[in-house]
Order: structure tokens, then C-alpha cells, then sequence
């Protein structure tokens, strides 16, 4: 049992529409540096977020008060660069539970699903609607069904389904994790193991 | 049934297929660092469980550590605790623990196959996601996350679902000057950052059967940068003696069997592959980049792309050209540069700095240029003494640091100073990856050799001329 639950998450959410946010964007490396996975949300996106002098840069995104919400919605190729898992703990820490874009790198995803935060992949076209939304009403909520795999600007009534592999969406939605799995298959891996030569 | 590289080495580790999700894949070699694995090793601690296979297991010290007096207490509290961590776990769990000035101490991604860790149809995971450099080996190796992390150790497993095949062929001969960073970068500006997402790629034809061993680690290394979760070359001779009689590699009747299946792994004349691109190696230039990601890189002798001849969001790229404080149209050539690096996992072997000296030799460094050399691991600190590199590196009045990750990550005090200009041999030019608002000009080691001496951007062709006239 490894994290929370994931079923049906109803929330406004934070527009970030840029492409390509990478990693060390999410979290640059200086934070990586704890032995214990506390306290990353302070740090995600912390030179977009901060000055040097630590004040709030006005115009960023987490520090516009009329943007909250559980979902954050991000441009094209979201997550792209390390394999640093610290950059899904400081999107989970921060208070999102789902990362919405229309394109994510592959190791991000995997981190997301690893520890319970949801990536939902839609079309362009739907993350173009999904801004105007925001656009239009801060406010505005989506609703994530991850059991009917579909996301739904609620305002609009428009909505699209989305792709999950059904070994991993079981897992979100009974709060699983890998190693639960593997630890109950652990006689065959040593069997496996045992044919195979260092 | 024909088979490509990737599926042969794949479908031999596959445990379990579960339907409609992942494969139970067995990893044969797990790299561990000290960033990435604390929070897995308390993941085990809480499970009440120990590594499974120690002896697959392999643990350096790298990604923070200083590159100056490292036979001193390491100053930072933060990075020294989590060294400590590394330490305190790999003893508990009896993995080699190679930590700061061990011999065998340097890159994870250098030491791999420096030791023999890294053979061929392995299958090697680490914390990191330039873990890809392995699959110059024909061993199918790619970065993973901390939960994956402490999967493998727990179990030596991994659940993944398998990726796409895709094959790049690189044909012809390169011209003057370029490197296997240029045939990387010259890919990744083609394919963009993303444009291999999905999919694990072979790299295949004339260009990289030439290749040295550490070109080849130099393509694979890059190969996350479009995207792709590792990318392989088929093993052949070279491979095989590169890899002989290293410590962890088999020996005896092992070495025997070990080529009779080694030798099986290349793809099948009809194997298909998902997706399928070629290129000239006459169209590759040396390479540099302008922006603030690996695809935003073109010939040194090009000019910044307009915003509107960019595929993608035309604000995005504006704030990429924003941060660097470039201008569309403006040429690389003749830019001023505050730093040069050369090092990293993509860099920091033997044959970058062979490069870079036979550029810099009977030169000088340019005064106003600070240029961090860091080599990849002591091995090859002791290669460049050896070979007499340092001689000529000192003469023209460079010094040589302690290997390390250093500014490619800029954990440790190696910090690129905001708003100066970096030309550095390492993978990523993200805002601030080197140091918070660091400006970073990816490049190869021939041409960061050439912005040390003359201080600004330069074509390293121009100053091979200048050694033969």
C-alpha cells in the first residue's frame, strides 16, 4: 500500500502552457540533496517560482492567487530530461494529483503513476480548449474519472477519454504499488534469476 | 520469427507479461548513486526487507561530490549526509561501495564500463536517466525513479511496458571535425526533444560501426535527450575488446559461452522496427546549440532560426531565446563565452580530452575563459596523465579537477555564475541546469577546446587549419 487512492478528482487547476518544461525546471538539482522525501513541494518550480533573494516573482503562476486547484495543465512534453523522481514528489507535495498535458516524457510518467499522481495525455485540440477554459474563468473546474478514463471541462460540458494500461489503473485506483506485486511474484523472479548468469 | 537487437534482449529478461500492462522485466546490472537511492534504501528499511541481489548491485559516489580536495571532509552538510547515507546503506546491504577517492570512483556512467559491469544483452538500470550510455554495449540500459529504484533492489525487477522499435541509420563518411557529440546533437535538432518518446532506438549504419567505443557512449548517452528511453549499437569486435578482461566481465569458459550468445545479438536483415529514419553524415556539421533544450542546436556556422520557421509554440521559443539573450537570425559564431566544461557522462572519457588537447596544444587559454576540466573518473584522470595530456593541458594553462558529475547538474560548488556563458561538453542546456541562470551552449569537446583558446564561439576547424599551415 503505497499512496492515496485515485478515483474521481473534481478541481480547478493551475494553467502552465508552456512546452518542454523540463525537470530541472520542476525541481532544479540543488534540491535533490535530501536522504527523506519531505518538503519538495517548497521547491517545485523554484527559479520560476522565486528570485535569487527568494521573494515571489510576481508573475508566475503558483504565486497568482487566483489560480489554485489540485490539476496542473501543461504544455507539450511535459517532464522531459532526468529521471529524478524528487520532480513528481514536488508536484505530489505541492498539492497537485493530476498532471494534465498533451504530451509527457516517458520517465516522468512512469514516476507520476509510480507514486499516485495521475498523468492524463489529451489532444491538442483538448488542452487548447482546457486553457481557453481557464482563460475565461480562473475557476473553472475539470473533472478527472480515471474509472471511465475521461476528462471533463465541467463549464463546457466537453470532455475526452484517455489511455491508462489497465494493470496501472488498477493500481491507482486501490492505491497499489509495483513492489506489492513483485514481492508476491518473488518465487518466480528467483527461479529467473537462477538461470541467468551474473 | 526475425528479431531486431532490442526485442532479442528484451524477451530473454521478461519474467512475466501481464496482459494489458506492463512486463516483469530482470535486471541484470543495477548502477546506484547517492542522489537517487536514499529514499529507496528507506523504502526497504520500512518493508523490513534487504537488497535481493547485492551482488548485481554496484553503488559510486558522484552527482554532488566536490571536484577539489577530495581527500577532505566533503564541506556541504547536505551532500556529505547524503554520501554518508550511501555509504551506511551499501554497507548494510553488502553492495561495493566505490565512494569518494576509492580508484574505481567516477561517473556511474563511466565506471560501468570501465569495470566490466556493462557487457553485452545486459540489462542495466540506474537512477538516472543518462543510463542510456550502457546501450553503446548492446545492453538495453535506461534511467529509472526512486520507487524504481527501490524495486530493483528489492526485487531485481522492473515493470515496464515495452517500447516501440526504432532504428537510426547514419550512413557516409563525417567530414573534418565531427564528432559523435555533433551526429547526437545534429539528431536531436532533427527529431526534437520529444520526437523519440516512446520508443528504445538502434543506432545503426557506416557511421557508428566506425565509431570508437566512447563515440558510441557519447551517441547512446544522448539518446534520452530526443526522448528516447535508451538507445543501443550492435555489439562486433570492437565491442568485444574493448570489454575483455575487464574485472566483472566473464572470464574463461564463461568469456566462451558468454561471445556465443553475444555474437547472436545484432537485428535480423527483416526485422521490423515501429519507425525507421536515415541521415548523411556529409549533412552533419560541427554542432552548437542557441536555446534552452538538446534540440535547439544547428551547424556552428548557422545562423538562430526565425521563431516563425520553428516547429512548436513560437512563445515558448522566444522565452528559450529570452533567457540566453539571443536573437533570432544572429549568428553563434564570434559570441563571447565566460566558461568552458568539459566533462560529464557524455565527455568525461579518455577520447574527450585527446580531443580537446589536440586543439589547445601550443596554446593559450584565453584570460577572461575559466574552464572547469573535469575527467569522468580516475581511470581516466590516470589516462591523462599518463598519455601526457596534463602536460599540454597545463602548459597551455588549464587545470585538471577530480571527476565528478560536477556542472553538468551543478550540485556541488561547480556553479556556472547567472548570466554568464558556458560551452559545455555535457547533455543539457535547460534554464539553470548549471547553476540558476547559468546560459549553456552544448557542444563538442573540439569545439569547447577552441572557445577556451579564443574566448568566444568559434569553429574548431578554423584552428586545425591554423596547426597545419
Amino acid at each position: 500500500m503505497a499512496y492515496d487512492k485515485f478515483n474521481i478528482l473534481k478541481s480547478s487547476a493551475v494553467p502552465m502552457p508552456i512546452e518542454n518544461v523540463d525537470t530541472d525546471q520542476i525541481i532544479p538539482a540543488r534540491f535533490l540533496k535530501a536522504t527523506e522525501r519531505k518538503g519538495f513541494g517548497d521547491n517545485l518550480f523554484r527559479d520560476w517560482r522565486y528570485n535569487s533573494d527568494d521573494t515571489p516573482k510576481e508573475h508566475f503562476v503558483l504565486n497568482n492567487p487566483i489560480y489554485s486547484g489540485k490539476i496542473l495543465v501543461g504544455g507539450k512534453n511535459f517532464g522531459s530530461g532526468s529521471s529524478r523522481e524528487h520532480a513528481a514528489w514536488a508536484v505530489y507535495d505541492y498539492g497537485f494529483r493530476c498532471v494534465v498535458s498533451s504530451f509527457f516524457a516517458d520517465i516522468f510518467r512512469n514516476n507520476c503513476l509510480n507514486i499516485g499522481v495521475l498523468p492524463v495525455q489529451v489532444s491538442p485540440e483538448f488542452l487548447d480548449k482546457i486553457f481557453t477554459a481557464i482563460e475565461a474563468d480562473p475557476k473553472a473546474e475539470l473533472e478527472v474519472n480515471l474509472p471511465e478514463q475521461k476528462i471533463t471541462i465541467l463549464a463546457t460540458g466537453e470532455s475526452e477519454s484517455f489511455d491508462i494500461n489497465g494493470y496501472k489503473k488498477q493500481n491507482m485506483l486501490n492505491g497499489f504499488d509495483d513492489i506489492d506485486y513483485l514481492l508476491n511474484i518473488k518465487n518466480d523472479i528467483e527461479q529467473f534469476a537462477g538461470n541467468t548468469p551474473l | 520469427m526475425s528479431k531486431t537487437l532490442f526485442d532479442k534482449v528484451w524477451d530473454s529478461h521478461v519474467v512475466q507479461h501481464i496482459e494489458n500492462g506492463p512486463d516483469v522485466l530482470f535486471i541484470d546490472r543495477h548502477l546506484v548513486h547517492e542522489v537517487t537511492s536514499p529514499v529507496a534504501f528507506l523504502g526497504l528499511k520500512n518493508r523490513g526487507i534487504k537488497v535481493l541481489y547485492p551482488e548485481r548491485t554496484f553503488a559510486t559516489a558522484d552527482h554532488n561530490t566536490p571536484t577539489r580536495n577530495q581527500h577532505l571532509p566533503v564541506k556541504d552538510k547536505l551532500s556529505a549526509n547524503q554520501l554518508k547515507a550511501l555509504e551506511e546503506n551499501s554497507k548494510a546491504h553488502n553492495i561495493p561501495y566505490w565512494g569518494l577517492g576509492h580508484k574505481k570512483n567516477g561517473i556511474v556512467h563511466v565506471i560501468g564500463p570501465e569495470n566490466g559491469i556493462t557487457v553485452p544483452g545486459a540489462t542495466i538500470v540506474c537512477g538516472d536517466s543518462h543510463t542510456s550510455t550502457h546501450g553503446a554495449f548492446g545492453a538495453i540500459a535506461f534511467g529509472i525513479g526512486t520507487s524504481e529504484v527501490e524495486m530493483v533492489l528489492s526485487t531485481q525487477c522492473i515493470m515496464q511496458p515495452k517500447p516501440k522499435r526504432m532504428r537510426i541509420n547514419v550512413d557516409g563518411a563525417l567530414s573534418k571535425a565531427v564528432t559523435p557529440k555533433d551526429v547526437a546533437l545534429y539528431i536531436i535538432s532533427q527529431l526534437t526533444t520529444s520526437g523519440a518518446t516512446g520508443y528504445f532506438v538502434e543506432y545503426a549504419g557506416e557511421v557508428f560501426r566506425n565509431m570508437s567505443m566512447e563515440g558510441r557512449m557519447t551517441v547512446c548517452n544522448l539518446s534520452i535527450e530526443m526522448g528516447a528511453r535508451g538507445g543501443m549499437i550492435a555489439p562486433d569486435e570492437k565491442t568485444f575488446d574493448y570489454i575483455k578482461g575487464r574485472e566483472y566481465t566473464p572470464k574463461g569458459q564463461d568469456w566462451d559461452t558468454a561471445m556465443e550468445y553475444w555474437k547472436t545479438l545484432y537485428s535480423d536483415d527483416d526485422a521490423v522496427f515501429d519507425k525507421e529514419l536515415s541521415f548523411n553524415a556529409s549533412d552533419i556539421e560541427p554542432m552548437i546549440t542557441y536555446g534552452t533544450n538538446p534540440g535547439m542546436g544547428m551547424g556552428i556556422q548557422k545562423y538562430i532560426p526565425l521563431a516563425e520557421a520553428v516547429e512548436g509554440g513560437v512563445a515558448t521559443y522566444k522565452k528559450s531565446l529570452e533567457y540566453m539573450d539571443f536573437n533570432e537570425g544572429e549568428a553563434m559564431i564570434g559570441k563571447p563565452i565566460d566558461f568552458v566544461f568539459l566533462g560529464s557522462c557524455t565527455n568525461g572519457r579518455i577520447e574527450d580530452f585527446r580531443a580537446f588537447a589536440s586543439i589547445i596544444k601550443g596554446k593559450k587559454k584565453a584570460d577572461h575563459v575559466t574552464a572547469w576540466l573535469v575527467p569522468g573518473s580516475h581511470q581516466v584522470e590516470a589516462a591523462i596523465r599518463e598519455e601526457g595530456i596534463l602536460d599540454i593541458l597545463q602548459e597551455a594553462g588549464f587545470e585538471l579537477r577530480e571527476p565528478g558529475c560536477s556542472a553538468c547538474l551543478a550540485m556541488n560548488d561547480d556553479k556556472i555564475p547567472a548570466g554568464k556563458y558556458a560551452v559545455s561538453t555535457s547533455n543539457r542546456n535547460f534554464e539553470g541546469r548549471q547553476g540558476p541562470g547559468a546560459r549553456t551552449l552544448l557542444a563538442s569537446p573540439l569545439v569547447a577546446a577552441a572557445a577556451a583558446v579564443t574566448g568566444k564561439v568559434t569553429d574548431p576547424r578554423e584552428l586545425m587549419e591554423e596547426a597545419f599551415a
